[in-house]
Parts: C-alpha cells; structure tokens; sequence
C-alpha cells in the first residue's frame, strides 16, 4: 500500500500541507500523488463524516434489502450498477444470504424514498422484491462514534 | 512540631523525581502540546474494557490467588514462549503484580540485603534508583551513550563494576532513550553477568513496541532463565497504564520470595485489571500491531524533524520515545525545555529527569497525533531558529 493511502486510511484529517511534511514530499508531489490516486480510480473522493441529529438536515435515510434475478453473462451487475446510477442510493453492497443487493438510500422526506422505492426500484425489470428499513438513529458511522462522547479522560501533562 | 523528624532517613535523603518538578510547571499552563507524556495517546482497546465491564457484572469482586489468576498466568506462559522464546510454569513461576513498577518494587525488596549493589543503566526509567535505594540497596549507574544509539556496552559495564555488585537492572528497549541491545549485545551482557554472578532483572515492557530488527530477550539465552526475572505488563504494549498490571516470571525459588512480600503488601492485583489482561493476551494482538505501526511512523517523522530542525537525534529502535541532543542550542536541557514551554507552549521532559547521564538531551514522547506532532515540530523549528539568531 502506498504511504500516502495509508496516512490517509489512519483516518487523520491532515491537509495537503500537513500530508507533505509527514511524507516527505512537496505540496506539489502530495497533489501529485492525490491527482494519480483518483486518475486511477483508487481514491473516490473525500467527505467528512457528520452528525446531523441536531442540524435541520431534513435526510431520511433507508436500507433495503432487494432480491433480483441474476442474469445470463452478466450475473447481478448489470442492474446493481443501474440501481447504482440513481441520485438516492448512497451505497449498494451484492450481499451472500436470503437476498442479493443492499441498498443504503437517502431521501428529503419519508414520501420521498417510499416513491423511490415504489415507482423506481422495485418497477425495474428484474427486482424480485424489496423490503425497506428506515433508520432512526445512528449510533456510529464509519468508525466515528455519534452522540456518545467518552468523557475526556483527564491526563496527566507530564509522566514518567 | 517538626514532623519530618519522623520520616525515615532513607526516604528523606530520596531526591524528588525530576518530572514532578517540570509536571508542576507544565501543569499551571494552558494548551500545552505536551510531548512529555510516558504513555499511548489510545484509550485502551474497547474489547479488553469491555471483558472487564463483563468481569464485574459477573460477580467478579473478590481476591485472587496472591500470585494471580491462573487463567492469567496460563496465558502468560504461553504468550512469553511464543513471543520471548523462554517457557515459565503458570503454577509456581509466574506472579501477577499491580504493574512493572511493583514487580521491580517487589525483585528489590526481596533480593537485596543492606548494602548489596546493584546495576542498572542510565539515562534510565525515574524509579529505578529510587527503587534500590529503598530496598537499602546501593545503586551503580551504568552510562550508555548516544554514539551507540544508547545501546548498553559490555565495556561501559566494566567499567561501572565494582566488587559487591550482586543484581543488574536492564530496560530494552529503554525510557526514555529508545535504545535497546540487539542479540550479540545481549549475549555479551549476559557472558558478564555469568562472569560476575550477576542476577538479572529484565523489564522488558516496551519490547513489542521494537520497529527495527527482533526483540531477544535475555532470559531466552541459553543457561539463562535460571540468572533472570523476566519483567513485563500490559502498559505500553496494550495501552493499559492506568489498570496497573505487570508480571514477573523467574525461578520458583526467587518468584516465591517476592510473592512473599507481595502477600503482605499488595495481597494481589486487581481482579478486573487480570480479567481485561486475561482478554488482552487472548484477542489483543491485532489491536497492538495496529497501535505499534502507527508509532513506527510517528517516530519516523519527528526523528526526522529533529534532525532537520538540527536538534541531532538517534532513531529509537524502540518504545515510543525520541531522545534529541538538545545541547547544539548552547543551552543546559532543563533550560531549553522550560524556554520552549514558555516561548512555544510544547513540553518535552528534561533528561536529567531521568539520571546525570541524560544531560543535553529531552525526551520526547511521540504517542500523540499526527496533527499535535507537525505542530509540535514546528513550533520547536522556531524556537531553536529563534535561540541560533540570539547567540
């Protein structure tokens, strides 16, 4: 694995500045580097990872699951990559186990994923069925963990 | 009245350890990036805090064997052979302790008769003298030097010798240097302290945090289980400071004696501290690889920084600390640290904090952020400009 994927895998939100000093690279090489890395399809992009409990964000999130019909040839990618494509689904997984596709969606309201999911996904040639679970709460994402601070445990300054 | 008079002499005449005295200027200040801190910046993994969580739901409140949980002191044989290549029994060669420190505590007070000397190296860890001299031992410091990555020298070791000397102290890797032998030093040392009849009390609790080369332990020589006792604990390796726990392995005979100042003193260790320990040995070890990589890439960048900051400084092979020679500064290390603390707001420990040996160097503590560390260094990089430009 590359140094630079690595530092950015410690999870460390260091800017590009920072990244070059740890490196020992330029600025400029960083950039470099981070332009390559997304050249090649290895780094997506970069979001920060947001507790929005207490903003008005308005998001309704789902996951549902999806049974569809593999095809000849091609097997289950041809329609994951199109229930991909869609501006609601924020993630899909091709999962092992009673059914195939899992879909993580977003929505504006509650209205909206049902409609998504009603005159969208399971109107697709293909989909078997669907079953849409919609979350409540979020209790950690993506190794940050969301409202349950650990009290700052006081340390010592200075120790043996 | 006087109630000093009162306080036995040999624990008035103890100095106060010299980070008490810097922790005490560091503590009134505010948004100090302290790189002065003897312990991982991680909490400790969740899966060992939750065996304990565990532990205690289950009733498990009660003493245990003065020696320790058996469950425990199996696990322990079986991680010290696999990972030090030396077998110890569970039954009667193990003792749990309430840390290293006790374990240490605890060899000295059991071995040492008034007046027995006994070596240990330096710069070293603060309570090693201390602990000696308490156990109405006398301390022989032993100097390692920074021209051999303070590595510990046969030839520094007869030098320091003199007739009387009955035990001796090693801490590889080392607090505060980050020096530690490698296997042709080990058996050197271990040939003088056949030659010497020497005891050997190996704390080797920083050993799984080596980046460079393996770990040999030297209770792992040939010849040599029976001459030491293999200190370890969960501290470092683990993140585990604040539960205090430590072990000792040795001959049945010498475990017995320190167990018996152990049944009269600590009575055992805490039993949720063996329980969590018990999970550590058992589920651990992904955790502590991941914990000791990210070190080995934090010492890369700030011994590098010192360098190029020209504060020359020798890559710690071990632990998680970097030793820079602070001396190129024209200032005294005590000086340039509470300069820095002032100008700068980065605390480093002095280190003569850890013996006469430490003079013109600080030590550094590198089990801190990415962010805090280029912070840090930065800062530091203006500081030591600013003193060039005033000399």
């Amino acid at each position: 694995m590359k140094p630079i994927v690595k530092l950015m895998l410690e999870g460390a939100s260091l800017n590009t500045s920072q990244m070059a000093q740890v490196l020992k690279l330029s600025e400029a090489d960083v950039e470099r580097e981070l332009a390559e890395l997304k050249k090649s399809g290895v780094l997506l992009g970069v979001r920060p990872v947001l507790n929005l409990a207490h903003e008005e964000s308005g998001v309704v999130r789902a996951v549902i699951e999806v049974r569809i019909t593999p095809e000849r040839g091609g097997g289950f990618n041809r329609l994951a990559e199109r229930i991909s494509r869609f501006d609601e689904v924020e993630s899909c997984f091709l999962m092992s186990g009673s059914y195939d596709l899992l879909v993580f969606v977003n929505g504006s309201s509650l209205q909206r994923v049902a409609a998504f999911v009603s005159e969208k996904l399971s109107t697709l040639e293909g989909v078997l069925s669907t079953a849409t679970h919609f979350m409540l709460r979020s209790y950690k994402e993506q190794g940050f963990l969301m409202d349950i601070k650990p009290e700052e445990a006081e340390r010592l300054k200075v120790a043996p | 009245m006087d109630t000093s008079r009162y306080i036995a002499k040999h624990v008035i005449n103890l100095p106060r350890s010299g980070i008490r005295d810097f922790f005490e200027v560091v503590a009134k200040m505010k948004d100090v990036i302290s790189l002065g801190i003897g312990e991982p910046d991680f909490d400790t993994p969740w899966h060992i805090r939750e065996s304990a969580i565990y532990a205690l739901e289950k009733g498990k409140t009660h003493y245990t064997s003065n020696l320790g949980l058996i469950e425990l002191r199996r696990a322990i044989s079986r991680y010290v052979e696999k990972n030090f290549a030396v077998s110890y029994r569970p039954e009667d060669e193990i003792i749990i302790t309430v840390g290293v420190s006790e374990a240490l505590d605890l060899a000295c007070r059991a071995l040492i008769n008034p007046g027995d000397k006994v070596m240990y190296h330096q710069p070293c860890y603060v309570s090693y003298s201390p602990s000696i001299t308490l156990a109405h031992g006398e301390a022989v410091p032993v100097p390692t030097f920074a021209k051999d990555n303070f590595a510990l020298t046969v030839e520094a070791l007869r030098a320091a010798w003199v007739p009387g000397c009955k035990l001796l102290m090693l801490n590889l890797p080392c607090n505060p240097t980050g020096g530690t032998c490698d296997r042709a030093q080990i058996e050197a040392i271990a040939k003088f302290a056949v030659e010497k009849d020497l005891l050997v009390l190996s704390d080797e609790i920083y050993s799984e945090l080596t980046f460079e080369g393996v770990h040999t332990s030297i209770a792992s020589l040939p010849g040599m289980k029976e001459r030491v006792i293999f200190l370890h604990g969960f501290s470092k390796a683990f993140a585990m400071t604040g539960w205090r726990i430590g072990y000792a392995c040795g001959p049945s005979a010498l475990i017995e004696a320190m167990m018996k100042v152990h049944q009269y003193s600590m009575l055992c260790a805490s039993i949720l501290s063996q329980e969590a320990a018990i999970e550590a040995l058992q589920h651990g070890e992904e955790s502590m690889k991941a914990m000791r990589d990210q070190y080995h890439r934090r010492r890369d960048f700030i011994v590098r920084r010192f360098n190029e900051i020209g504060l020359k400084c020798h890559l710690p092979r071990g632990s998680f600390y970097a030793f820079p020679d602070v001396s190129a500064t024209g200032l005294a290390e005590k000086d340039f640290a509470v300069g820095l603390l002032q100008a700068e707001k980065v605390a480093m420990v002095p280190g003569t904090a850890f013996g006469a040996n430490g003079s013109g160097f600080c030590r550094a503590c590198f089990a801190t952020s990415y962010e805090q560390l280029i912070e840090a260094a930065t800062r530091i990089d203006r500081h030591v400009q600013g003193l060039a430009k005033k000399k």
